[in-house]
């Protein structure tokens, strides 16, 4: 369903400033594919999902989502295909505009869009339905701002706004980090739930190693722009945070043995 | 003062227009001051020409329509700050102005314009002339209501509220600005038909200095009427074009001259811009929330947007943040 090949990305190249953010990543996603990533900060995890997205374009590499290259599509060209969600709550709707109309906007992702009224009463009462999925009782609120909702509440309707409309890809980048914990374990509940109803292939990056562990049927571990751990499904199973740490620990050594075995 | 009362009804239709651009959009369009001007000069040649004044008004549109699309291009594809590109386009559109009119004024005495039925009617300057131009403008406010509400609307809406939103459910937020800025040139090219043919003239420097006009009207009626919703807002901007014709009337009736205008409107958006930011003014606002009517958050007028010359942040991050702490409670 994803596929990603040899990508290379340098931020600010030939400056002193510059940054080897992904060096030949590999990686491929079946569809249905769950796969969390973790890593350490400026590993490259965000790199990856905004090359996959179109917010970034590769140096090297290609990027295909089924079947069709998009390499040099724009963003909002891709957007047919990919959902995402953002770590900052805030950044996921628009504020000014109502919940029924953030949903009318999420729910011609990939369309045209004309001059058709964009909330009907039909629409109206499916976006209900979807909302009540969630539980916090937005079904109720359609005509409130969503400037007015809490950061939980702002994720979670991100959230159903990325897949209510089936999009091939999604993409959550961190997107409980900036949420309390009870909030960040709804909104991580919502997350297995959608994707699992809806077979969603997935890209999930959190900070947190037990939610990897746990959550998806695939773990990646990044560092320095590479991908240095892979583990199934199968793999994945008995693995404690302690094992990943040694995991961890072990190949950053061996890297930096290689290095001044090279030199 | 009737008269003060239709030039508001007539320059709301220009103030519509900056409402689009500077709430709606987030961008402060300066193109205003050149393709309102074309708008009269198209018609009032059109007219000379003999072409009918209703037709006139429509290629007045077109021409606006043109103008905002230069602008557009300029921001986004040609990259250029936003102020600039209108500027840019408002001094070239000077030149063009000139060109189209072949003299500084083209008088339109004696000529059929979509006023002289109600000149002859004698009913301009009475509650039939107010009534008339009433309608014309509640009409505008509410297409592009309408309009606001389409999907395209919604679309055009969020690329103001939140760009990098719109982006990833696959809106070119490009397009979106340059239909934007189209859209609201149009009604002020429009606005400037309309006027040269209620005052009989269309003169190269009728323009000058507009846009200051149209961003008191809009600051002024949403200071007064906020802007809870689309309709209201649009609504706002209608009267708060007559309050300011009306402010400028008083301040020639208590003696100043027509030259001192511009400064008495530069006076009248610097005061819109920056008294809500003082401190009782904020005091109010935050009492107003915590008595638990959360849509005063919202309201905060945009107008730090300009004052911080950084349009979209001031005012925007600081409701989000405010709204956050309120709407978990
Ligand atoms: N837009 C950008 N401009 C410059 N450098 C960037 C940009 N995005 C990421 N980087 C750099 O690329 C590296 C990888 O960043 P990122 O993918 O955000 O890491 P992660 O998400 O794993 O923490 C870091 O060194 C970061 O500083
Ligand atoms: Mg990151």
């Amino acid at each position: 369903m994803l596929t990603i090949s040899s990508v290379s990305k340098t931020f600010f190249a030939g400056t002193v400033n510059e940054r080897r953010a992904l060096r030949g990543v590999d990686l491929h996603l079946a569809e249905g594919d769950f796969v969390t990533v973790i890593g350490s900060n400026g590993a490259g995890k965000s790199t990856v999902l905004n090359i996959v997205s179109g917010d970034l374009f590769p140096d090297e590499g290609t990027v295909t989502i089924d079947g069709r290259d998009v390499t040099k599509l724009q963003d909002h060209q891709r957007a047919a295909f990919v959902g995402r969600v953002f770590q900052d709550p805030m950044a996921g709707t628009a504020p000014h505009l109502t919940i029924e109309e953030n949903m009318a906007i999420a729910d011609r992702r990939g369309r045209p869009r004309r001059l058709a009224t964009g909330v009907t009463r039909s629409k109206r009462s499916r976006f209900a339905d979807e909302l009540a999925t969630l539980e916090l009782g937005l079904e109720n609120r359609l005509k409130a701002k969503v400037g007015l909702l809490s950061g939980g509440q702002r994720q979670a309707l991100s959230l159903l706004m990325a897949t209510f409309s089936d999009p091939k890809i999604l993409l959550l980048d961190e997107h409980t980090a900036a949420l309390d914990p009870q909030r960040a374990d709804l909104v991580t509940r919502l997350t297995r739930q959608v994707v699992e109803d809806k077979g969603l292939t997935t890209l999930m990056v959190t900070h947190n190693m037990e939610q990897a562990l746990r959550v998806g049927n695939r773990l990646i571990m990044m560092h320095e722009g590479q991908i240095i751990l892979d583990l199934t499904e199968e793999e994945k199973r008995g693995r404690t945070v302690k094992d990943l740490l040694g995991e961890f620990e072990k190949i950053k050594g061996a890297t930096i043995d290689d290095k001044t075995l090279l030199q | 003062m009737t008269t003060a009362i239709e030039l508001g009804l007539i320059y709301a239709i220009m103030a519509l227009g900056v409402y689009l651009t500077f709430r709606i959009l987030d961008f402060p369009d300066l193109t205003v001051d050149g393709s309102f001007t074309t708008g009269a000069a198209v018609a009032a040649i059109s007219i000379t020409n003999g072409i009918n004044p209703i037709m006139a008004i429509l290629m007045a549109f077109v021409a606006g329509l043109i103008a905002g699309v230069i602008t557009g291009l300029l921001n986004t594809k040609g990259r250029i700050n936003g102020l600039l590109a209108g500027i840019l386009t408002q001094i070239g559109l000077y030149s063009i102005n000139l060109r189209i009119m072949g003299k500084a004024n083209v008088p339109l005495l004696g000529e059929d314009t979509a006023i002289t039925p109600l000149r002859e009617a004698g009913v301009l300057g009475g509650p039939v002339g107010i009534a008339a131009f009433t309608l014309l403008a509640v009409v505008l406010a509410l297409v592009l209501v309408w309009f606001l509400h389409t999907d395209t609307g919604l679309a055009m809406q969020a690329t103001g509220d939140n760009e990098k939103m719109i982006r990833s459910f696959g809106v070119n937020t490009d397009n979106q600005k340059i239909l934007g800025l189209a859209l609201s040139n149009g009604l002020v090219g429009m606005c400037g038909a309309v006027i040269a043919q209620y005052q009989g003239f269309a003169d190269i420097g009728m323009g000058i200095g507009l846009i200051l006009a149209g961003l008191a009207s809009v600051i002024i009626g949403q200071a007064i009427f906020g802007q809870r919703t689309i309709l209201i807002a649009a609504l706002a901007v209608v009267v708060g074009s007559v309050l300011y014709r009306v402010v400028i009337q008083l301040s020639l009736e208590v003696g100043l001259n027509p030259n001192d205008m511009k400064l008495v409107s530069a006076i009248l958006v610097i005061l819109a811009l920056v008294v809500p930011q003082l401190p009782f003014f904020k005091r109010r606002r935050r009492t107003r929330v915590r008595k638990g009517e959360p849509d005063a958050v919202l309201e905060t007028p945009g107008a730090p947007a300009l004052a911080t010359g950084a349009p979209g942040t001031g005012s925007f991050t600081g409701a989000a943040t405010t709204t956050t702490e309120q709407g978990d409670r």
